[in-house]
């Protein structure tokens, strides 16, 4: 093994790294908020990167039905709620519904008019992000004050929900999305494409984008508000639903950038979200679902270990991704001080 | 007597088949302090609870004539009504600065400027100095003095009508405890009404204008506070012997 | 349906005698006895499935449902089971019996392992881990040559008894089911024992039935291999029924899919694995038929629905179907046949001899001094008390002599013994009893089986003596002893209601009995008057005179002064942490220090 294949497989491994890294954040951002461990996330990646797929392909992408299906669950659910309350309810509908049905229309009419390139883009993170109130909505706020493991019980039939759905509307087919740039740089012997220059740019800034939100933005802090303090929270007048569609909202929308950045790197299929989630929560979880940075840091080894190993024992890969979890989870258990009241 | 601002009718409350509160009527007058002293255990956290919102109940709350029961927490702090909880609930890991300007966080979604929540914060340092020495420092490495100067301060920046305190004495030293207390009493001077639940039975009277009993879930005895300071029940069961 | 319907008393109890429960559970069995000779072969091999599930959903109940600990790894150990058999017996023409018994025994090592490794995670780490280790087995069994990766193997042999070869699904139908019915007959017995106590009790925190002398890191394992092992039970059959395998069936798919099952069916009870196999089997097949000619595509939609199904469940009924059907069948109280030996009791210390010396008992929490240098000492046949404005340490103190977290320095003695590194569960065992401020009693079970858990340590049988009903004998010696502790605090009449039914003040009374089932030397009550009426609180201070006079001591952590003046013999007064005062209750009452920091005066 030489150095060149040592920088392709490093160039590899943090190429995936990092976008493991955007879900890495998203998850630990859901967790710390609502204490939801969103198996789901995966998901969101796969729709955008479907999305993209079938504007390539100029089909009217299943997106479309997706949004329609979810945006008239969540009003459904909203009407029968707030019956008696029509003011809640029309606030209700506009906080959800309402999104999925415009981005539902705006995918249909971009998909029609042979949109540029930046467009299609746009409009698929613009879609996938209206998925997350709605998903939000449906799953989690209902049972927002169950506990960690109801919720994650919650979150994987959710799973099952997604990926049922992706299968429905966009069929059993893998994609791949075109490349963003064909460009590529030489570094000495060392050849770095453009396309993954464009993911570690991509990844850099929206963790820029986030901390400052989280330092600045009144809405920033009153989601570190919640995941400091739930009653504290309600206690100033932020609503434990405010602050999960919020933050259901940012983590669809990483999810989105994600399935872009990941569309011309792997072929995607309707199921893969859920290794792909799982190994942004392989990082998450060595950052103990709480730690932004040890979270990026811990994504960023696990595109490396995968990476690697899938030169040295390709087919042990994932079992190797898997296992690696089991000592860092024991770790973290044991440093951390539980109670087993929790129930 | 003042008009009441807040008025409890007939207030229950069960977790499952157990109630912890059962068939309390009270008030809080306009400007005044009115007081609910017990023991532990008798209820009074639910009790509170239950006015803002946090725990279902049965019964009636109105607060400046409307019907408020069965409202969202939220909607009762966008409304007038700030709690200052048992345990503070403070956000541990922001600042001081942090924790006080979330205080004004329903005032900020209102529409209110920054400016407006500026001056409320000069307002609070007025009342706690030190908390605008303490701005940068991180809420969970303050004193627990300063921790409940800053759970109060937190509500004050809502600019609410009605303060609902929950034990401010707990785990203070008897001298923070009186300056707390002193300090709510300035406050009702500038308008405020305030429900205040103690256990030090003695102090909370002393400040209150009314006071009611809380036992086992009842109401077992109430009156002008001053009257129930020699009250000879209340002598011994709350304040000794002297 | 064929399955047996459900029957409330496996669990809250053996009823006697023919009930409508038995009739029921009578025209099951004869149904279960007919369907493959009626039903048609689709339905048998339906049948079949359903058994198979069962099976491997019963260990979800117990290890999720009864004993707390969420699991998404189960179908990994049915896959052990299939391929342990599936290769021995294709590649070393091993006897399908003997790889029945190295599948076994291999699932016991490997779930020991597991278990002990995955159950020592708290919280949520625990099911994470499950999925990360589903996974791997997964992916494992997929990649080994020797498994035929995702291929599989095939030409798996029939299974042969008493030379009669169980090659047809008819034939094979009646092993499963006998198989699966055997096994709930075991887990419900088990359940209802001393061990499935307190395996009941886990969910109500490790700190509870710890109190009573329970190992609770030794349960939870064995919870979980008898979970892995009924698991690989049904894989090993499945593998002989199929005659192939793959590793698709024992992917982390199908491991969340046993626990939409044990969910679905209600998992507090073994027949809720039943139900929810039935109900998920029923329902997947008929929508694998139905929605694609629905959709006008193929795949897997039924996904869709049982994700909805369980979102709706959990947000709705979180306690599954089964409450909904036993609503519909008569609840017997439990028959309490008297005991022919009584359990064996303690003697008790005479009075003055020292019981608990607290010697300079320091514990901070990160930087927060709990509790500062603490020292006093209970005789026998004394009742201090313990008291102290809130935050002053009390509660600390008494979890610091009852082992429920440990001394930062300084040193306690029980009985003359040094204590102070001991475990909760050690101390217990040495004759110190306790009630909790939060109640923690388990709210489905009855009053008088919560108050038998508190006489754990007073009897012995485990898991395997239990599960056959080997243990009549100690249950009925448990069971009086406890309604002889309820009759002493004056709550037989409520012995058969479940405790969560109880007004709070009540539960606490039953605390104090099952504290006393333990038979203690020394009686730890925290706050026990807390939420009791004033009639309520005299019946509590007769009662602990009462215990007093029967030669218990006892210490007690209470705010309400009235009632501890009346009771105590000597107060202990802590504030911040410290020491501030002890004596007779008259000369606290007078401390100038005491009436500053406590009365607020």
């Amino acid at each position: 093994m030489d150095s060149t294949i040592v920088a392709l497989l490093a160039q590899d491994g943090l190429t995936n790294g990092s976008i493991y890294c955007l879900l890495a954040l998203a998850l630990v951002l859901v967790f710390a908020v609502t204490r939801v461990i969103f198996v789901p996330q995966g998901e969101f990646v796969v729709y955008a990167a479907l999305t993209m797929a079938s504007f390539d392909g100029a089909r009217t992408p299943g997106t479309v039905w997706l949004l329609l299906a979810l945006g008239g669950a969540a009003w459904l659910a909203d009407t029968v709620k707030l019956r008696r309350e029509p003011r809640r309810m029309a606030l209700a509908w506009l906080a959800t519904a309402a999104p999925c049905v415009a981005a539902a229309g705006l995918v249909a009419w971009v998909a029609a008019s042979k949109a540029p390139f930046v467009v299609q883009a746009l409009t698929t993170v613009l879609a996938v992000t209206a998925m997350g109130p709605a998903v939000y909505r449906l799953a989690f706020q209902p049972v927002a004050s169950a506990s960690v493991l109801v919720l994650l019980i919650v979150a994987v039939a959710l799973h099952f929900v997604l990926t049922g759905l992706a299968l429905l509307f966009f069929g059993a087919e893998g994609v791949r999305t075109p490349a963003f740039t064909s460009a590529s740089f030489s570094f000495g012997n060392i050849t770095v494409s453009g396309q993954s220059l464009l993911v570690y740019a991509f990844t850099a800034v929206l963790i820029v984008v986030m901390a400052v939100f989280f330092r600045y933005a009144l809405f920033g802090k009153a989601l570190r508000a919640t995941a400091a303090n739930r009653t504290g929270a309600r206690l100033v007048g932020i609503s434990p639903d405010f602050a999960g569609r919020l933050c259901f909202t940012l983590a669809a929308a990483i999810g989105a950038v994600s399935g872009l950045l990941i569309g011309p790197i792997t072929t995607v299929y309707y199921d893969s979200g859920f290794l792909i989630g799982l190994k942004g929560f392989v990082g998450a979880i060595v950052g103990g679902l709480v730690s932004y940075p040890i979270a990026a840091g811990g994504a960023l080894f696990v595109g490396l270990v995968e990476s690697f190993s899938s030169f040295w024992a390709s087919a042990y890969k994932e079992v190797l991704v898997f296992t690696l979890i089991i000592p860092v989870l024991l770790w973290r258990s044991l440093s951390t001080t539980h109670s087993d009241e929790e129930e | 007597m003042a008009e009441a601002l807040l008025q409890v009718e007939e207030l229950s409350v069960a977790y499952g088949q157990v109630e912890a509160v059962r068939g309390v009527s009270l008030h809080v007058a306009r400007g005044q302090i009115a007081t609910v002293i017990g023991p532990n255990g008798a209820g009074k956290t639910t009790l509170l609870g239950a006015i803002m919102g946090l725990l279902p109940s049965r019964g009636a709350i109105r607060f400046a004539g409307d019907r408020i029961d069965g409202r969202d927490t939220e909607a009762l702090v966008r409304r007038g009504i700030s709690l200052v909880p048992e345990r503070r609930e403070l956000f541990a890991d922001m600042t001081v600065q942090e924790n006080l300007e979330l205080g004004g966080f329903s005032r900020r979604r209102a529409g209110e400027s920054r400016a407006a929540l500026a001056n409320t914060m000069e307002e609070v340092f007025a009342l706690f100095p030190r908390l605008k020495e303490r701005l940068p420092q991180l809420a969970g490495t303050l004193s627990g003095g300063e921790r409940q100067m800053l759970a109060v301060g937190r509500a004050l920046m809502g600019k609410p009508k009605l303060l609902l305190l929950d034990e401010p004495s707990l785990g203070l030293a008897p001298l923070i405890t009186r300056d707390i207390l002193h300090t709510i009493s300035r406050l009702r001077e500038s308008g405020l009404s305030v429900l205040l639940i103690e256990q030090n039975a003695r102090a909370a009277l002393q400040t209150a204008d009314y006071g009611y009993v809380l036992e086992t879930g009842e109401l077992s005895l109430e009156g002008e506070a001053d009257r129930l300071l020699h009250d000879e029940r209340v002598i011994a069961t709350y304040l000794g012997r002297h | 349906m064929a399955a047996p319907l459900p029957n409330p008393a496996a669990v809250t109890g053996p009823a006697r005698g023919l009930s409508p429960v038995h009739a029921v559970a009578a025209v099951a069995l004869v149904a279960v006895a007919l369907a493959p000779l009626l039903a048609p072969a689709f339905y048998v091999t339906l049948l079949n499935y359903i058994g198979l599930y069962s099976l491997a959903t019963l260990g979800l109940v117990l290890l999720t449902g009864v004993a707390g600990q969420t699991s998404f790894g189960q179908a990994a150990f049915v896959g052990i089971g299939a391929y342990t058999t599936g290769v021995l017996t294709t590649q070393f023409a091993l006897s399908p019996w003997l790889t029945l018994l190295l599948a076994l025994a291999l699932t016991l090592a490997l779930g020991y392992l597991i278990g002990r490794i995955t159950l020592s995670m708290g919280g949520h780490y625990l099911p994470v881990a499950t999925i990360a280790w589903g996974l791997s087995i997964y992916f494992l069994m997929g990649t080994i040559e020797r498994f035929g990766g995702f291929t599989g193997i095939t030409g798996i042999p029939a299974v042969s008894l008493f030379g009669f070869t169980l090659d047809r699904e008819r034939h094979f139908y009646y092993f499963i089911w006998v198989v699966v019915l055997g096994a709930l007959w075991l887990c419900a017995n088990l359940l209802d024992s001393r061990p499935g106590r307190a395996i009941r009790g886990l969910k109500q925190g490790s700190g509870m039935v710890e109190a009573f002398g329970v190992h609770t890191t030794n349960t939870k394992t064995a919870v979980f291999v008898l979970a892995a092992l009924l698991a690989c039970l049904s894989g090993w059959l499945y593998a002989h029924l199929q005659r192939f395998v793959n590793p698709t069936p024992f992917g982390i798919n199908q491991g969340i899919e046993y626990l939409f099952m044990a969910v679905v069916g209600g998992a507090t009870s073994v027949w809720g694995a039943v139900l929810g196999a039935t109900l998920i089997t029923l329902l997947k097949t008929w929508l694998q038929d139905l929605l694609p000619k629905l959709l006008g595509q193929a795949g897997q939609f039924e996904m869709i629905v049982f994700g909805i199904l369980m979102i709706v469940l959990l947000q709705h009924a979180r306690e599954g179907l089964l409450p909904f059907l036993q609503r519909w069948l008569p609840r017997r109280p439990r028959a309490l046949p008297p005991a022919e030996v009584p359990l064996a009791r303690r003697t008790m210390p005479s009075p003055g001899s020292a019981v608990l010396r607290v010697e300079g008992a320091r514990k901070t929490f990160g930087g927060l001094i709990a509790v500062n240098e603490v020292s006093f000492e209970v005789a026998a046949h004394e009742v201090v008390g313990l008291i102290g404005p809130n935050g002053a340490g009390k509660s600390t103190c008494f979890n610091l002599i009852s082992g429920a977290l440990p001394l930062t320095s300084g040193g306690i003695r029980f009985l003359e013994q040094d204590v102070s590194a001991m475990s909760a569960s050690a101390i217990a065992r040495l004759g110190l009893g306790r009630t909790f401020q939060h109640v923690k009693l388990v709210a489905a079970m009855s009053v008088v089986e919560n108050v038998a858990l508190g006489a754990y340590l007073r009897g012995r049988t485990g898991f395997i003596r239990s599960a056959l009903r080997l243990n009549g004998q100690e249950e009925r010696a448990a069971f009086a002893e406890a309604m002889r502790q309820l009759e002493r605090v004056g709550l037989a009449a409520h012995a058969h209601d479940a405790a969560g039914s109880l007004p709070l003040g009540k539960q606490r009374i039953v605390e104090i009995a099952r504290a006393l089932a333990a038979d203690p030397i020394l009686l730890l009550l925290d706050e026990p008057a807390a939420g009791l009426r004033y009639a309520e609180k005299q019946q509590l201070a007769a009662l602990i005179k009462a215990l007093k006079t029967d030669g218990l001591t006892v210490l007690l952590v209470e705010h309400d002064m009235e009632f501890v003046m009346g009771l105590v013999d000597r107060l202990v007064v802590l504030n911040f942490g410290q020491k501030l005062a002890q004596g007779l209750p008259e000369e606290v009452q007078a401390n100038p220090a005491v009436r500053e920091a406590y009365l607020g005066a």
